[in-house]
């Protein structure tokens, strides 16, 4: 006798146990700590806030933790908790040129005002398994310190700008729509478009990029400046009449100049792509540079090629890696109701071709 | 949960998914744009229902949840569990005594009435969309009440295979304007749309919502020459006896033996205790 599938309920109790019980893993290895992966996951933290869209080093450490490294996962826990917040207000807009700069370089000048700061990178490192890190304990010799850089940097795009070489941005006064308060619909402007390539899935936003590189709507980049540091973070009062400092936010900022031999509509000139990213996160802000001038192609008078990322509607329905796992793995859930109804349709249509081919060897 | 509002939306939210729903019920079939929140639980997993029945929700109300028809099913449990920890509402699985039920592919089989309301979860909300992949294009489509593709894939599903072969999330026509897609229900369900009860359509990814006002005119597509036909498995329920409802097929042991059985949980098990 067949007994209908009962005990969801319970099923589902069962299976959270199990999840916290595998989350902690081996009881007698110590339990990390969120300040542990604050301190030492910090790029994965980044990530985990700028996609996210929520400026805290801990709740994305604490939604690491919870999600058991699976960084999607946790973007999720963030997004879902940031969407509970109330909003008191709007932030200035932060002055990334003064920035307290770790990390600024240039690959279009050798020098420039300011100076090429290296910063904490990966980039001269060799890659080799370093075995000692295995071994717990040991502290890294303190690297040496320099004076600080100066409190402003000038943009290298300002330099660009001054000789007119370079594509000037217009002002825009308007408040941006806000891509989590409102829903999205096309054309998207420039400021959506930003919006949705920082929240956009690394991997997501990083192929794009790459595959302009490769010529779907290629736009010839050069990294004018990258730079990385914290900004200071002011809001208008109006109880005060002046604007006070909430605190400050790491960012990555990536300027890229783009060759421009001139449209119908526009002279010869280098043109700009922009990526701005929360953390330390310079391969997201470069790939979102490029991507960016990709979508430009029709305020700068270019040609659509058909290239994926010059396609808006395609790239901001896709980048969002929430939607995407969801909607992904949302096929795992019960179909048997549409299931059956094909399986139906399958039978009787090969019941069908089946019927006409006896009939057509009978004739 | 006292750290959430009633119902885990706060009231701004809910006043915002209201009047998209007030549109939507002013415009039939229409698509109506919201601002869709990330909820805690996967897009995917019926966060577009889940909002639109949080802004539905009142203290009184008595909820059902069902996906594939059953009450029992694991999302359906976790929506009714949600519901239940942030609302604190009554929960049913009688299809007659409840004043909201959520659904996941399926209409209930016992017909509803003027006091209830439907609220379906809406993967794809646009008919259009497997015919056209940009929206932009879709929403002019619909503008211009422009439906010549979606007849010309009927008639080359009639060509080719001699029926249309769309077997679920089976297209219909609302109030004679807009074709709006029914959510993946079987088109057996489809005749169940022309309802008492107010039917809600929640698309959380794709942040749409829309609506059928109750007795409104929902036709399903079809031609003359080819009339629409809400097929199910020609069985009658092996544990009630119905021949009226729709049926899962269960394979019941490794030799591929099967037995038909009704989808709507409730509708088998009060079909039994009547007949005990």
């Amino acid at each position: 006798m067949y007994v209908a599938v009962k005990g969801g309920e319970r099923a589902i109790d069962n299976a959270h146990a199990w999840l916290a019980e595998e989350r902690r893993g081996d009881l007698g290895v110590a339990e990390m700590s969120i300040a542990q992966i604050r301190e030492q996951l910090a790029l994965a933290v980044a990530r985990v806030m700028a996609e996210g869209s929520l400026y805290d080093p801990d709740l994305a450490a604490l939604a690491i933790k919870q999600a058991r490294g699976d960084l999607i996962e946790a973007v999720f826990l963030i997004r879902a908790y940031r969407t509970t917040l109330p909003r008191f207000g709007a932030s200035l807009p932060v002055e990334t040129d003064k920035m307290a700069c770790d990390r600024r370089i240039s690959a279009t000048f050798k020098d420039l005002p300011g100076g090429q700061i290296l910063g904490p990178t990966f980039d001269y490192t060799h890659r080799l398994l370093d075995f000692a890190l295995a071994a717990e304990g040991l502290a890294p010799a303190p690297a040496p310190q320099a004076a600080a850089a100066p409190d402003r940097l000038p943009h290298v795009t300002d330099f660009l700008a001054r000789e007119d070489l370079i594509q000037p941005e217009a002002d825009g006064s308007a408040t941006p729509r806000d891509l989590t308060r409102e829903p999205l619909d096309f054309p998207a402007d420039r400021p959506l478009r930003l919006q949705a390539l920082t929240r956009g899935d690394e991997g997501f936003v990083l192929s794009m990029a790459y595959s302009t590189q490769r010529g779907y709507g290629r736009n010839h980049p050069f990294v004018g400046e990258l730079r990385i540091g914290r900004v200071d973070v002011e809001m208008d009062i109006p109880e005060l009449g002046f604007a006070i400092e909430l605190g400050e936010v790491v960012l990555t900022e990536c300027e890229t100049v783009n060759q421009f031999m001139g449209s119908k509509t526009e002279p010869p000139q280098f043109t700009r792509g922009y990526g701005l990213v929360f953390g330390q996160s310079e391969r997201k802000a470069i790939s979102m540079a490029l991507v960016d001038r990709a979508m430009r192609w029709e305020e700068l008078g270019e040609d659509n090629v058909g290239a994926p990322a010059q396609d808006q509607e395609f790239v901001l329905y896709h980048s969002d890696n929430v939607q995407a796992t969801g909607f992904l793995e949302h096929i795992k859930l019960p179909h048997y109701v549409d299931f059956q109804s094909e399986l139906e349709l399958i039978r009787r249509l090969r019941a069908e071709a089946a019927a006409s081919q006896t009939q057509e060897a009978a004739e | 949960m006292n750290a959430y509002n009633f119902a885990y939306l706060d009231e701004q939210t809910k006043r915002m998914i209201r009047r998209a729903i007030l549109k939507g019920v002013a415009v039939p079939g229409y698509q109506v744009p919201f601002a869709s929140r990330e909820m805690p639980m996967p897009y995917g997993w019926g966060t577009g229902g889940v909002q639109v029945t949080a802004a539905c929700l009142v203290p009184e109300d008595r909820l059902k949840v069902i996906d594939q028809g059953a009450d029992d099913t694991t999302n359906a449990v976790s929506i009714r569990k949600f519901f239940q920890k942030t609302a604190q509402v009554a929960v049913t699985e009688k299809t007659g005594e409840a004043t909201i039920i959520q659904t996941r592919h399926r209409i209930p089989e016992q017909a509803m009435t003027e006091d209830q309301i439907l609220v379906y979860q809406v993967p794809i909300p646009e008919p259009l969309r497997f015919l056209e992949p940009s929206e932009v294009e879709t929403r002019k489509m619909h503008a211009l009440e422009d439906y010549g593709l979606m007849h010309v894939k009927l008639y080359e599903d009639i060509a080719r295979h001699g029926e249309i072969a769309t077997a679920y999330a089976y297209p219909v026509k609302v109030e004679g304007r807009y074709v709006m897609d029914p959510s993946p229900i079987p088109k057996f369900d489809n005749p169940k749309l022309e309802s008492s009860a107010l039917q809600l359509f929640g698309a959380g990814r794709e942040q749409r919502i829309y609506a059928v006002p109750p007795y409104t005119r929902v036709v399903s597509l079809d031609f003359e020459d080819h009339p629409f036909d809400p097929s199910k498995a020609p069985h009658p329920c092996a544990l009630c006896g119905a021949e009226d409802s729709y049926l899962d097929e269960v394979i019941t042991d490794d030799a591929g033996s099967r037995m038909f059985v009704c989808s709507d949980t409730d509708y088998c098990a009060s079909r039994r205790e009547d007949a005990a």
